[in-house]
């Protein structure tokens, strides 16, 4: 089956990196791709963007936040452990231009989508800046790999506890503003970042690609649940995305759309927890 | 047993019906997943076989897409010899229990039996049902007819998709010697098989059983490998002899009316795969791919993806599964035993209705759908009557779920990313020649990426001529037969 975790690291509460054993997405995957896995049987399929790859080592990386009852199940595998499935590379590839200036605006678990395009961008000679967000010191991740690799690296939180106090929307402004010459944007984070993000490169005319992260089913084109208005247009983000003009994108929609299972996803996480307290609840029984 | 060294005195039941075949009843099974038609016994299977009255000039045969020699596995059954009659169907289909089962026989092999004589009040030959019969009979008794397997070619295969063409090319071509790996974007093999078509209408363990005995023949089964991203076709070219694409449709058709990104919205395929694929209806308890507790749903088309959803969503007990179409009766494509089993489900028609718009319910979600009546108009170029706007009538189902079911365009996951591959230039379907051969000369396709959208059959069948050419290619070098050989041409696209 292959599929092997060979690495874990927590970055941040509730936040993990794995690195596993997938060597023809370790090969063929870009920045911009993603995976699809399903952690057991009967179990859900949900996309993950490719962190990082070593091609020659034949692994991937995945960053992902536990926030519901597959990425929970996901972290609480460990290393030797196999993925029941994964799927991938998947989407389409970020559009790496050359020797231009672009500014990388992550807020998040966002911060993993943009360590490989950083990367991408500096290898094709382009003069990369980094705007890296999280609301509070303890949640900052990635950001030494980052900050490695970029050209400059900003750094903000909300509450101020690390780096420059507010948001990436400020510091993306203010850079503008003091009359850095940027040529484009790539933002990925949460769906209101985004949204701000655009709203701000908008008057400079600053073309922006926005990452995009709706529901996916199978992320193949099949099912058309990753559907979002781009441009009055619907477009089918596992197959023509997860990357669109910033400026088209109908961000409300994509907010009521990822809303729609939020009292179902919580059903079943919850459900998930008590089966683990009930288990561990036996297996104190057992042993006892 | 019946000694086949006298010729048998030939009985034939004169019944101008086909022997019935019992089912769950209605009320029953809207509360469970199980099949719905509960198949032929022995007995039964044996008189209807028996109706066949093996007719002079057998037009059964030319009706059935792959050419199954009917009166002859017909006529083993009349004998009680099931296992002869499995044997004969498996010269040309290796599916029976699923085509039995799916085949829209009234269309095809049943309709233009001799015996069908609708205003004489004669059905056919129940030619699907016997057929599933078999199929069942073979999974029952563990009757494995396995296949001969000709020795090792040296050559080595790639089928690319595992939906029923992709799945016949491969067993064929496992039959004659080639080293045959299939290659699977999603993590379970079968295609629509397994992801579209319902539980209650086709059991997923006959098809489970059908992949394992390829296994035990030594095809090789990668799921999770969406060739055109995880490796280009290319390379593939590069690595395997030969090559069939058997992707199938895919692209769900939207309807572009105002509303249809509302929370609420699905493409049929989307609720079809949830609930089927990823076993929604078991959620939270049996599985972890939700589907929302419907109250009130609409399904938009007449197919047999629009009749699979409505019974599904009814499955799901709602208060009410509407089904909306456009035209008439007449027209509507599904199979008519589908239809049938929905009406007696208690499914809602609503023929002559065109949505118009879906309606916010103020919170983002689905409220109702907006809908046109029509009447019928004068016949247009195909003879059929046209539906059109009756002035002024607008009626609203208030909804909170909306299933679109209009077909859909061939899959773009392996086309995305190989645009030298030639194309259809409308419909983006694949296209080939008379031997199932694409614009790269080792690589074949068939299907409903060759099609659009059509049926279980067509599919296998296509899956068989390309793999006939295939063989031909692999050994020869030259897909089409020789002078002296006969060979099958891609059966009947339209
Ligand atoms: C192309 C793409 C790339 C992604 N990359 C990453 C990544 O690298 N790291 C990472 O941690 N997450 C990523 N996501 C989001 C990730 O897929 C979801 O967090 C995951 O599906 C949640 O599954 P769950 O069963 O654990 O939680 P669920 O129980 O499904 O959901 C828990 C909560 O998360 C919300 N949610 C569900 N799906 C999404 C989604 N697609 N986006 C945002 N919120 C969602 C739900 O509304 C709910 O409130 C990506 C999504 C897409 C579409
Ligand atoms: C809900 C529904 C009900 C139906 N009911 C009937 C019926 O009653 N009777 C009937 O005769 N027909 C019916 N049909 C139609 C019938 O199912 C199809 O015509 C038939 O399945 C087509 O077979 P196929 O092998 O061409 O493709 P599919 O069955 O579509 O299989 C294609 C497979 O290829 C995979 N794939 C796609 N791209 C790639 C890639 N790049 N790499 C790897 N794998 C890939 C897909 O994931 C899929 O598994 C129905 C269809 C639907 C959707
Ligand atoms: S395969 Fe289909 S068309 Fe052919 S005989 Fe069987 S039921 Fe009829
Ligand atoms: S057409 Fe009907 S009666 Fe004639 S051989 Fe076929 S099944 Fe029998
Ligand atoms: S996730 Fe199904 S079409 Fe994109």
């Amino acid at each position: 089956m292959g599929n092997k975790i060979i690495y874990t690291k927590e970055l941040a509460p509730k936040t993990k990196l794995f690195e596993i054993e997938a060597d023809h997405i370790a090969k063929r995957g870009r920045a911009g791709q993603f995976i699809i896995l399903r952690v057991c049987d009967e179990g859900e399929r949900i996309p993950l963007t490719i962190a990082n790859r070593n091609p020659d080592k034949g692994t991937i990386t995945l960053v992902f936040q536990e926030v519901g009852k597959t990425t929970e199940m996901l972290g609480q595998l460990a290393v030797g452990d196999e993925i029941l499935d994964l799927a991938g590379p998947l989407g389409k590839a970020t559009e790496i231009p050359t020797g231009k200036t672009v500014v990388c605006v992550g807020g998040g678990i966002g911060n993993a989508v943009v360590w490989p395009q950083v990367q991408a961008l500096k290898e094709a000679g382009n003069k990369v800046i980094a705007i890296l967000g999280a609301r509070t010191k303890e949640l900052l991740i990635l950001e030494e790999e980052i900050m490695s690799l970029a050209d400059m690296t900003i750094t903000t939180t909300d509450d101020g506890s690390y780096g420059r106090k507010g948001m990436v929307t400020h510091a993306l402004e203010d850079l503008i503003e003091e009359g850095e010459k940027v040529d484009e944007v790539i933002t990925i984070g949460p769906v209101v970042m985004m949204k701000f993000v655009c709203k701000a490169t908008e008057p400079h005319g600053i073309p922006t690609q926005a990452s995009l992260n709706p529901i996916m089913v199978d992320g193949t084109g099949m099912c058309g649940a990753c559907r979002v208005t781009v441009g009055g247009k619907t477009r089918f983000a596992c197959v023509e995305g997860p990357e669109f003009d910033g400026h088209a994108v109908d961000f409300d929609e994509l907010i009521t759309r990822l809303a729609y299972y939020q009292p179902e996803e919580r059903a079943s996480a919850d459900n998930y927890h008590r089966c683990r307290m009930e288990e561990a609840a036996d297996n104190l029984g057992n042993h006892g | 047993m019946t000694d086949n060294t006298k010729k048998p005195k030939k009985v034939i039941n004169k019944s101008k019906t086909k022997v019935p075949m019992r089912e769950q009843a209605p009320m029953d099974r809207i509360m469970n997943f199980e099949e719905v038609p509960l198949g032929y016994t022995e007995d039964e299977a044996h008189q209807e076989a028996l109706r066949c009255i093996d007719c002079k000039t057998k037009p059964c045969v030319a009706g059935c897409p792959v050419g199954i020699d009917i009166p002859a596995f017909l006529k083993l059954v009349g004998e009680k010899n099931f296992e002869g009659a499995l044997r004969k169907i498996k010269e040309k289909n290796f599916l029976p229990a699923i085509c039995g089962r799916v085949c829209p026989q009234e269309d095809q092999c049943e309709m233009v039996c001799t015996l069908n004589k609708p205003d004489k009040g004669r059905e056919p030959g129940g030619i699907g049902r016997v057929e599933r019969f078999l199929g069942d009979y073979a999974m029952e008794h563990n009757l494995t007819i396995t296949p001969e397997i000709a020795p090792a070619t040296g050559k080595t295969v790639a089928i690319i998709g595992s939906g029923p063409a992709g799945l016949t090319a491969a067993s064929d071509l496992a039959q004659k010697g080639h080293k045959v790996t299939v290659f699977e974007a999603l993590h379970k093999p079968g295609g629509v098989l397994f992801y579209g078509i319902p539980q209650f209408r086709m059991p997923k363990e006959i098809l489970i059983r059908e992949i394992d005995g390829m296994k035990d023949m030594g095809v090789e089964f990668v799921m999770n490998y969406p060739v055109g991203k995880a490796e280009p076709l290319d390379s593939i070219r590069q690595r395997f002899d030969a090559v069939f694409i058997g992707t199938g449709a895919g692209l769900p058709w939207f309807l572009g009316i105002p509303g249809e990104n509302l929370n609420g919205v699905y493409s049929a395929n989307e609720f079809l795969t949830r609930v089927n694929l990823m076993g929604g209806y078991k959620f939270p308890d049996g599985a972890d791919t939700p589907v929302k507790k419907i109250k009130r749903i609409a399904v938009i088309g007449a197919g047999n993806t629009a009749m699979d959803s409505a019974r599904t969503a009814k499955r799901l007990q709602p208060e009410v599964v509407y089904l909306v179409y456009r035209r008439s009766r007449l027209e509507m494509p599904a199979r008519i035993e589908e239809i049938h089993h929905a009406e007696q489900e208690g499914i809602d028609f609503n023929l002559l209705h065109s949505p118009i718009e879906i309606i916010d319910d103020g919170k983002g979600a689905v409220g109702a759908i907006r809908c046109q009546e029509m009447e019928l108009g004068e016949p247009d170029d195909s003879g059929r009557r046209r539906p059109i706007p009756i002035e002024g009538k607008i009626r609203d189902f208030a909804v909170d779920t909306v299933v679109i079911s209009i077909g859909q365009g061939p899959n773009p996951l392996l086309s995305a990313d190989c645009p030298e591959l030639a194309r259809d230039e409308r419909r983006g379907t694949i296209v080939i020649n008379d031997y199932a051969q694409t614009s790269f000369e080792n690589v074949f396709a068939g299907g409903d990426i060759v099609t659009g959208g059509a049926t279980v059959i067509l599919a296998m069948g296509q899956g068989r001529v390309a793999a006939d050419a295939m063989h031909r290619y692999l050994m020869t070098g030259d897909p089409a037969p020789a002078d002296n050989e006969s060979g099958d041409v891609c059966p009947n696209l339209t």
